[in-house]
């Protein structure tokens, strides 16, 4: 099977065990709104101090349910030994890792697409700079704790309390991503200033470890 | 190799001793900073061998994977260790020396406070994850992580640059200017602290070699017991 035909075939398997059992994400949702609401218990800002910190809740409350998501990618293939399986078969490691990343850039988005009107309508949040920027650095900021998180969930899988090991491993590698991401909301939202060199600097991070989680991935899968 | 070790402890004692004496009584008192400004002895040594172990942490990380060779793995382990130790020095004298100087103890969003935190906390992370990493993989993930961490640098870097900088620009070819006698005084430290993490690593090394060695004999004796 070529490359693409594997990637294919693990996505749709992915997307279709969750549209059926729905654990991933309702556990997901069911996060975020809950972060979402303690939030808004903790601060009760004004529409102009909203503005300012909006972007650094949003993105902590998007990193907690995403965790919520990873910890589960991984945990489904170990049942009935299907990762074994795998390992054993001729198919190469990075269309599986591609696969399982992006099945969980789709779910993270979808909960994201469900979480900002809810922020929009607790925080009172307008863009004051061009809006359509969100839209690009929602995309690059997502991928990033992806791609790392799918990554750093296969390493997770070989330790003791693995659920507790991922954020301890992706949290600290995250953190130019996650000012990046923070720094270019809040660019938008108060309109003060350009959010272009945070999104370049998100894309320099996913392009960065995108190659780096590919050329590894075969060495985390296969470490035996 | 126990004459080398004593040797390398004596030569470790009495260059820090006498680097003590030259931070605290023979350099010059700072104009405007005074006597708080010693510190800086302490802190920017620390800083400088922090970053080299941890770069040999890197590429000992990447030579394993490669070669597959434990000494490789056992290095890279020792160094990290070292490494977080110098580097929590390097976060405990910072704040006390910008207390009085900045009237703050932390400024966050500084180049190089949060890099160094960041480096500090990759670290740990890696640390914990082979404490917690089960059966023979360790060295593999570890490698792995270790070349994760280790690239995060520079965009952590990158990233906080945008920021304004409050720290004092490097001493060393960053166009500030140096006394001559401060920068004999920086340089003793440095070769001092240099040979206490050889020192450290040193011991570090040989108790992780026992320490493997005692494994693999209790694992040897318990498949001989099973067997039976």
């Amino acid at each position: 099977m070529s490359f693409f035909a594997i990637t294919r075939a693990t996505l749709a398997k992915d997307i279709r065990l969750e549209w059926r059992s729905k654990d991933a994400i309702n556990a997901m949702l069911f996060f975020g709104l809950l972060v979402v609401v303690i939030f808004s218990f903790a601060f009760d800002p004004t529409a102009e101090e909203s503005r300012r910190i909006a972007g650094g809740l949003i993105w902590v409350a998007f990193l907690f349910a995403a965790v919520v998501a990873l910890n589960q990618t991984w945990a489904r293939e170990l049942r009935n030994q299907v990762l074994d399986a795998y390992r054993v078969s001729p198919a190469a490691a990075n269309p599986l890792f591609l696969a399982k990343a992006l099945g969980n850039f789709i779910f993270v988005c979808v909960l994201e697409a469900l979480m900002t009107p809810l922020f929009i309508a607790f925080y009172k949040l307008r863009a004051l700079g061009p809006a359509w920027e969100l839209a690009p650095i929602a995309l690059l900021g997502t991928w990033a704790l992806v791609i790392n998180g799918t990554f750093f969930a296969a390493i997770s899988l070989r330790t003791r309390s693995r659920e507790i090991m991922l954020p301890l491993l992706l949290f600290p590698i995250s953190i130019p991503a996650l000012l990046g991401m923070v720094n270019a909301t809040t660019a938008v939202l108060s309109g003060e200033e350009s959010a272009w060199f945070w999104i370049a600097l998100l894309l320099a991070y996913d392009v960065v470890f995108t190659t780096v989680s590919l050329l590894l991935f075969e060495l985390v899968l296969e470490a035996e | 190799m126990r004459r080398g070790f004593t040797l390398l402890a004596l030569a470790t004692a009495l260059l820090l001793s006498f680097a003590l004496y030259e931070a605290l009584i023979a350099a010059p008192t700072e104009q405007t900073m005074g006597d708080v400004q010693r510190i800086f002895y302490y802190h920017v040594p620390s800083a400088w061998t922090a970053f080299v172990l941890f770069l040999i942490n890197f590429v000992s990380s990447i030579v394993y994977l490669i070669r597959r060779n434990p000494k490789a793995d056992i290095l890279a382990l020792v160094s990290a260790e070292v490494g977080v130790v110098f580097c929590t020095v390097v976060i405990v004298t910072g704040p006390i020396w910008a207390r009085p100087v900045w009237g703050i103890w932390w400024a966050p969003g500084d180049i190089r406070l949060t890099t160094t935190l960041v480096l500090w906390l990759i670290y740990i992370s890696y640390l914990i994850l082979r404490r917690m990493s089960t059966g023979g993989r360790t060295p593999v993930i570890a490698a792995v992580v270790a070349i994760f961490g280790a690239l995060d640098v520079p965009l952590v870097y990158f990233s906080i640059w945008f920021f304004r900088t409050q720290h004092p620009s490097p001493v060393i070819g960053g166009g500030g200017s140096l006394d001559p006698r401060m920068a004999h005084v920086l340089l003793i430290n440095w070769a001092a602290f240099l040979c206490l993490a050889w020192l450290l690593s040193w011991v570090r090394c040989e108790l992780e070699v026992a320490t493997r060695r005692v494994d693999e004999a209790q694992a040897l004796e318990s498949l001989r017991e099973s067997s039976r």
